[in-house]
């Protein structure tokens, strides 16, 4: 499983330290799988103006290549106003419609409280469907009171991720079964 | 429809049309150079001719994995090596370009083909060029429209006087030298969304459609949103020739020719544009109701009839030789096109 992790904040702590849970659990179980990170808050991506992604530059450019090239990809979010962080809805604009055709997506919220259960669910999951992903409907929702010192203390949360890990990897596992099969009988 | 050259008592027109990419052959993942590139370009055009196609036209692209930029140029270079096909472009960004240069560009080929040139004036789909020729994205629309508005002016008058925003004033200008039928046949290239047809229409010239992919259908709505802007605006649509265009490729068995033309193009597709064609896409393009030109010399016949039936179009252009085609293959092509294909729509499309 070749998978890219795409941490979607550029403020905080609480995003990344859950990415480098998933990271762990993913190596823990799926030694093999070829896992990128690709933190937000180590690049500096432009807004989109528009232009088709392989005309960027820079970290832009990187960043937009390595999410066009990814089989599968895991996202972690924060919750801010009510909605996703502007930070990770520039990455989607600066990819193309159909961009996620064919690629697997998952995905964990970091938020302040359960209040925003759903922005996942109504914000989150649209776009990545209108995108064309295969979305792995699951997923874990981690809040402030889950952390302390910039770790996670919640043994929940780390049997969800476990959890989530596993279901990724099914959904890519399952998809890519089925896609040779259906490939195959194209016959070209 | 005589004004732009089209004779309907023929049936529909068949071209060949090539974007000049230079991309990597699918299978070895080697590029032919530049020059065996356009040196085949040329070659593809007198082959054309030999097999009885009524069009080939170049377009410009500048930018990686393309050689045609100067496409005037090769145009030039393919009137000098053929006597009786139309030529013309797809096509020629005029937004990037000036008017008069462009003019004098293709009425000097026009007098060198005696006479066979047309020019189809578009904005560009792939806008890598902006920034090198040096102009401004954000102008995409403004430049395209002063500017066709120009190349329209000077087709159609010997002197000419124009301002504008884009280009300094004209003053009693004589663009030189003139074609040799006095005017070229000038098309408007639309991309497929019903705006850039409807201005088409106001402007009164004839359109060229493309048409990569999908159910021909869908492109219904920009050709008769063309036609009722021509009347809308007080021409008579019956007088203006609409054209279609896409991807083409084909062999007895429809299976090797999808197997022969999938590799290039989902390489080429995901070079040139970031993202390959869909297998699944490309599997269903084989319906009869959809516009890519994959399959059997039968299938693409009942295709190019289905879309007669939709549109009532007078020229189609087929591209085959994108995503690095082996030369071998594109002659193989023809030989099906001139001894299957283009008897057949011929005889349906007579009037």
């Amino acid at each position: 499983m070749k998978i890219v992790g795409l941490s979607g904040s550029i403020v905080g702590s609480k995003t990344k330290t859950a990415m480098l849970v998933f990271e762990k659990t993913l190596r823990a179980k799926y030694p093999d799988a070829e896992w990128t990170l690709i933190d937000l808050a180590d690049y500096n991506v432009q807004f989109s103006d528009g232009r088709n992604y392989l005309e960027y530059e820079g970290d832009t450019a990187f960043v937009t290549k390595t999410l066009m090239d990814a089989h599968t990809i895991v996202i972690g979010t924060p919750i801010f106003q009510a909605s996703l962080p502007a930070t990770l809805k520039n990455i989607f604009d600066l990819l193309p419609i159909n961009a996620f055709r064919d690629k697997v997506i998952s995905f964990f919220v970091t938020a302040g409280s359960s209040k925003h259960y759903l922005v996942a669910e109504q914000q989150l999951k649209p776009i990545l469907a209108y995108m064309k992903a295969q979305i792995v409907q699951t997923y874990v929702f981690i809040e402030d009171q889950d952390f302390v010192k910039k770790e996670i203390v919640n043994d929940d949360v780390f049997l969800r991720m476990e959890r989530l890990v596993e279901d990724t990897a099914n959904l890519t596992a399952t998809y890519d079964i089925i896609r040779k099969q259906q490939e195959d009988q194209y016959d070209f | 429809m005589e004004k732009y050259r089209i004779d309907r008592s023929k049936g529909i027109e068949f071209g060949l049309y090539t974007l000049g990419d230079h991309i990597p052959n699918p299978e070895t993942m080697e590029r032919i150079s530049a020059k065996q590139r356009l040196d085949e370009i040329i070659k593809l055009a007198k082959l054309a001719e030999e097999f009885g196609l009524d069009v080939f036209s170049v377009g410009e692209s500048h930018q990686k994995y393309f050689a045609t930029q100067a496409h005037s140029v090769v145009l030039s270079a393919i009137a000098q090596a053929t006597k009786n096909i139309k030529l013309t472009s797809s096509s020629t960004i005029i937004s990037t370009s000036d008017p008069v240069r462009v003019y004098e560009d293709f009425s000097t080929i026009d007098l060198i083909s005696n006479g066979r040139v047309e020019i189809v004036a578009g904005r560009a789909s792939r806008v890598g060029l902006f920034e090198l020729l040096g102009y401004d994205l954000k102008d995409y629309e403004g430049l395209f429209e002063e500017k066709f508005e120009l190349l329209k002016l000077i087709n159609e008058n010997k002197i000419v006087n124009w301002e504008g925003e884009y280009r300094a004033p004209l003053k009693n200008a004589e663009v030189l030298p003139r074609p040799l039928h006095n005017t070229l046949p000038l098309w408007r290239a639309v991309g497929g969304a019903p705006g850039s047809a409807i201005r088409a229409g106001k402007q009164g010239v004839p359109m060229m459609l493309a048409t990569l992919g999908g159910p021909s259908s869908n492109f219904k709505i920009a050709v008769d949103a063309y036609r009722k802007s021509l009347t809308d605006s007080g021409f008579d649509p019956a007088q203006f020739p609409v054209a279609t265009t896409g991807l083409f490729f084909t062999d007895k068995d429809s299976q090797v020719a999808m197997r022969q033309a999938y590799p290039g193009v989902n390489l080429g597709l995901q070079l040139v544009n970031g993202h390959g064609f869909s297998k699944q896409h490309f599997a269903q393009a084989q319906d009869v109701r959809d516009a890519l030109m994959v399959g059997s010399p039968q299938q693409i016949i009942e295709k190019i009839l289905y879309q007669y039936e939709l549109f009532g179009h007078q020229r189609y252009m087929a591209q085959m030789d994108f995503g690095g085609v082996p030369f071998p293959l594109l002659v193989k092509n023809l030989e099906l096109i001139a001894s299957e294909i283009l008897p057949a729509v011929r005889k349906y499309t007579k009037q």
